[in-house]
């Protein structure tokens, strides 16, 4: 149920993220999510690939400071209300989420999520009867 | 050797050098009669104090042989600094000098243990400056193998270093710094290559900086000084015991003395060193100003060697910045950001005045294996970062995280500050 989201450290100069989409372009790497954070001086792009090994690789070659980091993935309607669940239900058993990123998949939404304990997040959301998606589900979205 | 009796030695080839620059250099003549002073008021090295200084620009106003003290039919070698603020300063060698410097750089290497059986890559420049060369003659003088391969290509640097079986490198710090990471992207196993030591400087470099040098290539880095003027790397070198470096003051007198007063200061004290050369015959030097900032130790060493040390320099009172009116060393924010394990020690320094007002922006790199998602995580250690440097320099710093890899890595002195301000001259 775990996820390997790739981060890449950004600065923010014009061209950079084309740069790091162009080099997974050329490899016809998929990329299945994408967010940007982003302060006055530099950005994190986390993207969710259909070869994360290899788009890791890929992009240290040319010079990215790229981590693999570990997320989980709920699918749900999308609709705020279900948002607030999934979040509810880790804030009661005092989970943080470091940051969370949702997009549409038909009437549904795919919420993407870093905890402060992904395992835990993962038992007490199942426990809830939520959608938890595997990685090989997202790749196929 | 006795103190006393090296004194001894150093008065004699003093009172040679005061009497040949007086009767063969009419600059150094006039200096001297401005003074009130004449060869016989110099008996013994104590009377030194009594001599003007000789400052960079006076090489420049003399530019290119005015200084030199013997007839040209006598130089058999020329070097020449690259002359960044205006003209270069010209140095000149007779036979006896490349003797002398083929010494004491034979002394350099031999104290940072280097043999005959040692084969020395010579990745220093070759050319005008004398980097190259004066390694080049030591190594050939202690019947090493020398590799005169000079600097940069980075590819064939390893190349050589792995085929060659390389044991002991000669560059700048930053360079080696280069050259170890270039050994890690390549792949080849560490236990492939012979290097066990190296001789490094001709720029300053921090403790710190040794310490990551040392266990990247894992080796044993040794600080070498010298400055072209005096004769070129090979006025000063560690021992392997790696506290302070032994000046060859038998052939150059060291002083040290306030830069703002002139007067030199009692043992110990920091201040800006002075050089004396007492056998050269080219271009003898009285007194001359290094800009280089540093202390003097009598004591003797671990080693047994005598010789007077000096410590690393704290840096060069040229490379000074003045930033709103605070002294500012780049070395003091390389030792603050050697001892962050999460940056890498490749920085960049911008001022500028913006709104009449100095600004000062530091350029870092992000080390991968620190690096986390969060932007939390970034902005702590940035402002953590921030927060040493003020402490450390009491100036107030903006801090900018790039990426690995994109401020340039020199092959030469690293240019690691730009100064966009504009000061009007005169």
């Amino acid at each position: 149920m775990i996820i390997h989201q790739l981060s890449v450290f950004l600065e923010n100069k014009s061209g950079r993220l084309t740069e790091v989409l162009e080099a997974l372009g050329k490899e016809n790497i998929r990329i299945t999510a994408l967010s940007v954070a982003d302060t006055n001086e530099f950005g994190i792009l986390r993207i969710i690939v259909s070869d994360p090994d290899k788009a890791r690789t890929l992009l240290r070659e040319q010079h990215f400071t790229v981590n693999m980091t570990e997320v989980i993935s709920v699918m749900a309607p999308d609709e705020a209300k279900y948002y607030a669940k999934v979040l509810r239900i880790l804030s009661d058993i005092d989970i943080s989420v470091e940051y969370t990123y949702a997009f549409p998949s038909g009437m549904n939404s795919v919420i993407v999520l870093r905890c402060s304990n992904n395992e835990k997040a993962i038992e007490a959301l199942k426990s809830h009867e939520m959608e938890l998606l595997k990685a090989s589900d997202l790749y196929k979205i | 050797m006795e103190r006393s009796d090296l004194s001894q030695i150093q008065g004699e080839r003093l009172r040679e050098t005061v009497e040949r620059v007086y009767f063969n250099v009419p600059w150094y003549r006039h200096k001297m009669q401005e003074a009130g002073l004449g060869p016989e008021h110099i008996q013994t090295i104590n009377d030194i104090a009594k001599l003007p200084f000789t400052t960079k620009n006076d090489l420049r106003d003399n530019y290119p042989f005015g200084l030199f003290a013997v007839p040209m039919s006598e130089i058999v070698r020329l070097h020449a600094s690259s002359g960044t603020t205006g003209k270069s300063t010209v140095v000149g060698y007779t036979r006896n000098d490349i003797s002398t410097w083929s010494e004491v750089m034979a002394r350099t290497l031999t104290s940072a243990g280097a043999n005959r059986n040692d084969f020395i890559q010579i990745a220093y420049g070759y050319g005008l400056f004398t980097g190259g060369l004066g390694l080049h003659y030591g190594g050939e003088k202690i019947g090493a193998s020398v590799i005169p391969v000079s600097g940069g290509n980075t590819s064939r640097q390893l190349q050589l270093m792995h085929d060659f079986g390389t044991t002991v490198l000669a560059c700048t710090p930053s360079y080696a710094l280069y050259l170890a990471e270039a050994i890690q992207e390549s792949g080849i196993d560490r236990k492939e290559f012979k290097l066990k030591a190296g001789v490094f400087g001709a720029e300053p470099w921090t403790e710190n900086m040794r310490r990551e040098i040392e266990q990247k290539l894992g080796i044993k880095a040794i600080d070498i000084y010298g400055l072209s003027e005096v004769i070129g790397p090979g006025v000063a070198s560690e021992c392997p015991e790696q506290c302070g470096l032994h000046i060859n003051e038998d052939h150059f007198f060291p002083e040290i003395i306030d830069p703002e007063t002139l007067k030199v200061l009692p043992e110990g004290s920091i201040g800006e060193l002075v050089f004396t050369t007492i056998t050269k015959e080219g271009l003898p030097l009285i007194r001359y100003r290094t800009r280089d900032l540093t202390r003097l130790n009598y004591g003797k060493c671990k080693c047994g060697r005598t010789m007077v040390r000096m410590e690393k320099c704290l840096g060069r009172s040229d490379d000074m910045l003045i930033i709103r009116g605070v002294n500012l060393f780049p070395s003091q924010i390389e030792t603050v950001l050697l001892e962050m394990s999460e940056i890498k020690p490749h920085y960049k320094i911008i001022v500028d005045r913006i709104n009449n007002l100095d600004t000062l922006e530091l350029q870092v790199e992000v080390d991968e294996v620190f690096f986390q998602d969060k932007i939390s995580q970034l902005q702590e250690l940035r402002s953590r970062l921030q927060d040493n440097l003020e402490s450390a320099t009491g100036l107030g710093i903006k801090v900018t995280l790039v990426e690995p890899k994109t401020i340039e890595r020199s092959e030469g002195k690293a240019m690691r500050v730009i100064d966009k301000r504009k000061f009007l001259k005169g």
